[in-house]
């Protein structure tokens, strides 16, 4: 049976007295590819930054697997412009690597020619690559993506998912990932999370996409990632055995 | 050697000039230029509230500098605006320094001294101190250069790896807070910030990582504080003026090169 790499129980999470996360109860195994989707504001970024030790919870538990590897690639990065940075020594933070291993790296990530270039020279999707290569380089147990493909044009994206795809497929690293991009991630992932500030349901990427409240959220025929959506409040956060929340008494 | 109020003066400022500049780098990747200012004025009310309890001035330096490094930080998890809470800080403590030791009183307090520097006010026992501050600072900085970096490019991917962002910033400010404290006699508080900040401004125009840009800054603010004391001695003007002069000069060359590299 696989391991659990991060367990949260009973999760909430709260800034300036205004709920962000409410009882998230989440479990990602070492041979998973889990998608979190959900609007905007629905508590996906900052709940990965829980997980990482960025955001301190209110409530609950994260529970992790003893010396956990995380290879985490950001939504964006702000460097700033008077920090000259080549993408090797980028990889090479907080840990030394050596130029092979470096370039092993890059290579991986599909960028093997922009190692002596400077981190601000790089176009969006080598900038993209270049922080996946940095997640990659000490073989990580999992990887934890938040919504890394913003900035980067519809074939672009697909590119980047179809290498998480293929990374995952070489190292057998778990992948927990934020999107917006649904019609392309669903069919990548083996369970998909619908979140907004609680797990409103989860399952197989089927199975999430013929929930109704799920359907609530992105519309009956997800036509794109810009579906519009009204959420409701009129379920629990009971969840059946498949991950389907029960519907209010 | 060290007889010559001079030499001892330029033996103290090399010390100085090491530290400052890869300090001021950090200042410039974090987009804390103001912070530093905020530190050295603060230093005058630490300063003023040391004379009052008798402590050594640059103890009083140092526990002021982190008291404000951890105030700013407070306000920052607050949700205040940085810039608003560094520029009340930096004023206010000022301030209220100058206001304590207008009753102090003067005889007992070189006022300009501590403001604008002094080159004739360093003692043997003050080169002691400042290399031994920047030994310690040196040492730090090389032994946390990889975390200050890290946490300086992302604090989300140093916690990721397993660092604290916050702790690695509390340490950079007590290291500030020091090289503040031993450079204040040389450079004054007014303008000790010139010294943190425009050698690395300068030396940023010259560099391809972040390492060689805090070697280059190091090697200007050396140039400036040599030369600066050097004009301090035979003008007869204030040290820390004259230094900080000298490294602006330094910088309208060093952006004059880059201008010429780039049009080529």
């Amino acid at each position: 049976m696989s391991t659990p790499l991060i367990q949260t129980k009973n999760l909430s999470l709260s800034v300036a007295g205004q709920a962000i996360l409410d009882n998230i109860n989440f479990t990602i195994s070492s041979d998973e590819i889990v998608t979190i989707v959900g609007p905007n504001g629905a508590g996906k970024s900052s709940f990965l930054r829980a997980l990482i030790g960025v955001q301190k919870i209110t409530a609950g538990q994260i529970i992790t697997k003893k010396n956990l590897n995380i290879g985490y690639v950001p939504q964006s990065l702000n460097l700033n412009r008077h920090l000259p940075l080549t993408v090797m020594r980028f990889l090479s933070l907080p840990k030394r690597h050596s130029k092979s291993k470096s370039a092993e790296a890059l290579g991986k990530a599909g960028v093997p020619d922009i190692a002596n270039k400077q981190m601000a020279d790089l176009s969006g999707g080598q900038f993209q690559r270049a922080l996946l290569a940095r997640a990659l380089i000490e073989s990580p147990d999992i990887l934890i993506l938040d919504e890394a493909t913003a900035g980067l044009d519809q074939p672009g994206i697909a590119r980047f998912y179809q290498l998480i795809a293929d990374v995952r497929k070489q190292s057998g690293c778990a992948v927990l990932m934020v999107s917006h991009e649904l019609n392309i991630v669903m069919g990548a992932s083996d369970r998909v999370i619908c979140l907004n500030q609680h797990i409103c349901c989860q399952g197989t990427p089927d199975l999430v996409a013929s929930n109704p409240e799920y359907r609530a959220l992105f519309g009956v025929s997800i036509p794109s990632e810009l579906a519009l959506y009204t959420h409701e409040h009129d379920h629990n956060h009971e969840h059946d055995d498949t991950g389907a929340c029960l519907p209010n008494d | 050697m060290l007889d010559d109020f001079f030499v001892r003066a330029v033996v103290a400022g090399i010390g100085i000039a090491l530290v400052a500049a890869p300090l001021g780098c950090f200042l410039i990747w974090r987009g804390m230029s103001f912070f530093g200012d905020t530190i050295a004025h603060a230093a005058i009310l630490g300063i003023a509230l040391s004379f009052l309890s008798n402590i050594s001035t640059q103890i009083g330096i140092v526990i002021m500098a982190i008291l404000m490094a951890v105030i700013v930080e407070y306000f920052k998890d607050k949700g205040q605006a940085q810039d608003t809470s560094l520029g009340v800080l930096s004023h206010s403590s000022l301030a209220i320094g100058l206001v304590i030791i207008s009753f102090i009183g003067p005889m007992q307090f070189e006022l300009t001294a501590y403001l604008l520097g002094d080159i004739l006010a360093v003692t043997r026992f003050d080169v002691m101190v400042i290399w031994a501050g920047a030994a310690l600072i040196f040492g730090c900085l090389i032994w946390r250069w990889q975390a200050f970096l890290t946490s300086t490019v992302s604090a989300e991917l140093a916690h990721a790896s397993g660092l604290s962002p916050k702790r690695e910033h509390l340490f950079l400010t007590i290291l500030l807070a020091i090289m503040i404290a031993i450079s204040i006699k040389l450079v004054g508080v007014l303008l000790i910030a010139g010294l943190l900040i425009i050698p690395a401004a300068a030396a940023r125009f010259l560099s391809s990582t972040a390492e060689s840009m805090a070697c280059i800054a190091s090697i200007l603010a050396l140039i400036a504080v040599t030369a600066g004391m050097q004009m301090s001695l035979m003008l007869d003007s204030p040290a820390g003026p004259s230094i900080i002069s000298c490294i602006v000069v330094l910088f309208i060359v060093s952006s004059i090169i880059n201008a010429l590299r780039r049009r080529a």
